[in-house]
């Protein structure tokens, strides 16, 4: 098969894509370059300037960043831990990561709640360890502790793909050659996670931006995400021009932020040589 | 890994089979009468469906909303052609006023006299002539306390603003029922649509912000009833179920007014079966059918067969059957200009960003 | 010594983090035989809940249309984007950054969004039902797919294949034995986190789906006003406990090449 012939094996995909995100999505923009009397308008995208609009935005933007660094940190020392302890069966360890979330998003939401409410679980606990209760429910810590509740295994998942392959002899050699642990991660496991990060970032960060469920159940709805905004302007207010408008902005702004994180062709053909070198000849690129 | 997938591949094949199966048995019942209905979701008790059903031999397709706002966007679009909806008072009022509503024959109804006369009175205020709707459920808005936590009797809005109780107070996460209890706590009609006024109820909403521990919707009920908060203004609904789990806590509906709300069905005009929607709309008025709904819902009942059932602790509590004299400053909500509702929808945003 | 402390620290991380994920399955398994229909009120210990799940028809048609949905969906998005993920491996920069710009944007738009531009635009042409969600479903499904697969894509040693080729392998019988092996992983866990996020949509199943669809979701949701009913608690238990007791036999059960193999050597020994 020739490359061109492997490029067709996207088509099925493009076709579907172009059927039902792309009409879509003409749809939204339709709605968010129009007034309510259908004449052209870029108030409505222009509108996430505004100060309650750019504040959500922005107050979405530091949950999201901070829920998507704290889902990184997190995620590295548990794979690392999983390689470790040599839990072979790997995709028991998937599963097991992923079965908690097999529990409805809303039942997920309220047990966490009944967890960090005042009168909840965790200051039960905590009293009973003759602690300081905490006052967790209703707040930004709440919302944030939701947030990676919901999307770590989804950056957990493809690092650990990324780099639960890479074969123990490389590891070892690199060691034998003199490598710390430090050097080990960042020479060898960092750089073969980079894709999986990338896929992780993407499916972590954006829709952090716009959960206002977790806002509204574990926040009390005293703070306000750019998700929530768009939904109020959809439902309540019935102003879909207006939610189209934010929805597109914002769209805009998650493009230009990836265009620099988008497939970096260096990155890509440094992995591949090392993957190939890796599986064939360990330690080879090490000692060059 | 291989196992997984073959055992994850047996199970979707297994899974493909069985809804294909179900697929058929569908399509089977070709040439029945069917009605398709809307409402809010955990409002009808799903074995009077069935009974129905069973007793006329039409088909019900049943729908559930959680908001009147997502039931008109949904029935707006036209992406399915509702014959019968059940929503709030104040969506009813801006669908007849768009013309969606079909005139109902009422005076057909075998059990129309179930209905209280002074509910027919109450949907009067949105549709004058009672020739569009049938109530359904109705109730007001008041606040849930917890005797234990507050001193003195709770009579007044003013209890959630004087900021005595900082920190122990849930209020609506909804901007109609907010607005609603500000402006009955300053003294104006809830359906004010006065720029003033409005304004005036926004900055006493914002002066009471930092005081207020949550803004929910769902779960105010359960917070009070774990003891979370002191108090939360709730459905008068919820206030019974409330009661229930916890005796300590009391309803009421303080003394400046409040809002007295209905939920009432409507024919909508894309029904093309007239016959078929007033008979289930007479099966929902029938005695032992509201009584079905009633126990499965515990909301007031508009259906006065049902009431005089009630035991007399039940009738008694004001959660269950709201009292005349208390009701007297309550107003119901048929508000429904743009502009006082867009200037609403822009408070309330900026309520919460502050 | 030093090692041992590490193993520790190892162990206790992975213990923190699994009671993290855990601990609100916990709190769910208790509510679930909770003799109260309340959830903040401790009623005494029933079983009453998981007796009535047999009986609820709705739960039982929402249960069938959920699990359908989630594992037709995410199938179907499995074909459609791992073969989506080959093709852009081998695409120039340019037309690799649209697909990806394709793939992003389901990703990015508020859920509400996306389920009323889908719903505006089906009915144009399709009556809202179980297919219409379907289609629905399979569209977000498929980036999950491709974000999961692409990274193992990258990273495959293509030379194998290459090597079975020139063996005189057929493409197909080369594909499942060199290729696929090696992207099991990325396949597995896009396939896993596409069923989960199936199951736990909203908004966009609410607004595609037709009248008398219900999946657990819209069911749930509907039900918060008035406090989620115990069963759905009891039914959440049953999912999980079932799911893992499945996961436990086909980890430690002893596969068919395995016994054969015992089978083989046992009868070498005679």
């Amino acid at each position: 098969m020739n490359r061109r012939n492997r490029e067709l094996l996207a088509s099925p995909y493009f076709i579907w894509s172009v059927g039902f995100t792309v009409i879509p999505l003409i749809v939204i923009l339709r709605y968010a370059f129009t007034n309510a009397g259908g004449a052209f308008t870029v108030e409505n995208i222009l509108a996430i300037g505004d100060s309650i609009n750019r504040k959500a935005f922005l107050f979405s933007l530091e949950i999201a960043l901070i829920c998507t660094l704290l889902c990184i940190l997190l995620a590295y020392p548990l794979v690392m831990v999983v390689r470790r302890l040599h839990i072979s069966r790997r995709a028991f360890m998937l599963f097991f990561l992923i079965l908690p979330m097999w529990m409805n998003f809303i039942l997920r939401l309220l047990a966490w709640q009944m967890i960090l409410s005042s009168n909840g679980i965790l200051n039960f606990a905590l009293q009973a360890l003759g602690l300081k209760p905490l006052d967790i429910a209703n707040t930004w810590t709440a919302i944030i502790i939701g947030v990676v509740y919901d999307y770590f295994p989804f950056m957990m998942l493809p690092i650990f793909n990324a780099i639960a392959d890479i074969p123990e002899d490389v590891i070892e050699a690199a060691k034998d050659l003199g490598a710390g642990p430090l050097t080990v991660f960042t020479r060898i496991i960092f750089p073969l996670s980079i894709p999986g990060l990338k896929s992780g970032i993407t499916i972590v960060f954006v829709p952090s931006m716009t959960s206002f469920v977790v806002a509204d159940i574990l926040g009390g709805g005293k703070l306000q995400l750019i998700g929530n905004i768009i939904e109020q302007e959809f439902t309540r207010s019935s102003n879909w021009n207006l939610g189209s408008g934010l929805s597109v902005a914002l769209m805009v702004f998650v493009f230009i932020s990836m265009a620099f994180t988008i497939k970096d062709d260096v990155v890509k053909e440094d992995l591949e040589l090392v993957c190939v070198e890796g599986t064939e000849k360990p330690g080879r690129r090490k000692a060059a | 890994m291989n196992r997984i997938m073959r055992a994850g591949l047996a199970l979707g094949l297994s899974v493909v089979t069985a809804l294909s199966v179900i697929g058929c048995g569908n399509a089977a019942g070709g040439g029945k009468q069917t009605l398709t209905v809307f409402n809010y979701s955990e409002y009808l008790d799903p074995d009077v469906i069935d009974q129905f059903t069973e007793e006329t031999g039409i088909e019900i397709k049943y729908e559930e909303a959680l908001t009147p706002e997502d039931m008109y966007t949904k029935y707006k679009a036209g992406a399915i052609s509702y014959d019968l909806l059940c929503t709030a008072d104040y969506m009813l009022a801006r669908l007849i006023q768009e013309g969606e509503a079909q005139p109902i024959d009422i005076s057909s109804f075998e059990n129309k006299d179930n209905i209280g006369e002074r509910y027919w009175e109450f949907s009067r205020a949105f549709d004058p002539e009672n020739k569009y709707t049938v109530p359904h459920f109705w109730g007001t808005i008041g606040i849930l306390y917890d005797t234990t936590k507050v001193h003195g009797e709770i009579d007044s809005w003013d209890v959630l603003f004087n900021g005595e109780y900082a920190g122990d107070i849930i209020m609506q996460n909804s901007i109609r029922d907010s607005f609603m209890i500000t402006l009955k706590y300053l003294g104006y009609s809830l359906n004010t649509t006065d720029e003033a006024e409005i304004r005036a109820a926004y900055e006493a909403m914002k002066a009471q912000k930092p005081d207020v521990e949550a803004y929910l919707v769902d779960e105010a009920r359960d917070e009070v009833v774990a003891g979370n908060a002191a108090m939360a203004v709730v459905y008068s609904g919820e206030a019974y179920l409330g009661h229930q789990y916890n005796e300590n806590l009391r309803y009421t509906i303080p003394k400046e007014g409040s809002n007295v709300w209905i939920d009432s069905w409507m024919v909508t005009k894309n029904c093309k079966n007239m016959e078929a929607a007033q008979k289930f709309l007479d099966f929902l008025c029938r005695e032992d059918i509201a009584q079905k709904n009633f126990e499965y819902i515990y909301y007031s009942t508009p259906n006065e067969a049902v009431i005089a059932n009630l035991s007399d602790e039940e009738r008694a509590d004001e959660s269950l059957v709201p009292n005349m004299d208390a009701m007297q400053n309550c107003e119901v909500c048929v508000m429904n200009d743009e502009a006082a509702t867009e200037l609403m929808n822009e408070l309330w945003k900026e309520l919460k960003a502050n | 010594m030093k090692e041992h402390l590490i193993n520790f620290i190892c162990r206790f991380y992975f213990v923190l983090i699994m009671i993290f994920l855990y601990i609100p399955i916990a709190v769910m398994m208790v509510l679930s035989v909770n003799d109260s229909r309340s959830r903040v009120v401790w009623g005494g210990f029933t079983l009453r809940w998981y007796g009535q799940l047999l009986t609820n028809r709705q739960i039982r048609e929402a249960l069938i249309t959920t699990i359908g949905l989630a594992f037709l969906s995410s199938a179907i998005a499995l074909l459609i984007g791992t073969a989506a993920a080959f093709g852009m491996h081998y695409m120039n920069k340019r037309r690799y950054a649209v697909m990806m710009g394709l793939t992003n944007i389901p990703m990015l738009n508020a859920d509400i969004v996306t389920g009323i531009a889908l719903m505006l635009w089906f009915i144009r042409f399709l009556p809202l039902g179980f297919t219409s969600v379907l289609i629905a479903h399979i569209t977000f499904n498929i980036p999950y797919i491709i974000l999961a697969v692409l990274p193992k894509i990258e990273q495959m040693n293509m030379s194998v294949y290459e090597a079975s080729r020139d063996l005189g392998a057929t493409a197909a019988y080369g594909f499942f034995t060199t290729i696929l092996p090696q992207l099991s992983g990325g396949i597995l866990s896009g396939f896993f986190m596409a069923v989960t996020m199936s199951m736990d949509d909203f908004m966009i199943t609410y607004f595609t789906k037709g009248a008398g669809v219900n999946t657990l979701s819209t069911m749930i949701y509907g039900e918060i006003r008035k406090g989620i009913k115990p069963e759905m608690y009891a039914l959440s238990t049953v999912i999980f406990t079932a799911v893992l007791i499945l996961l436990l036999i086909v980890n430690y059960a002893p596969s068919a090449r395995e016994r054969a193999q015992h089978r083989e050597l046992a009868e070498r020994e005679l």
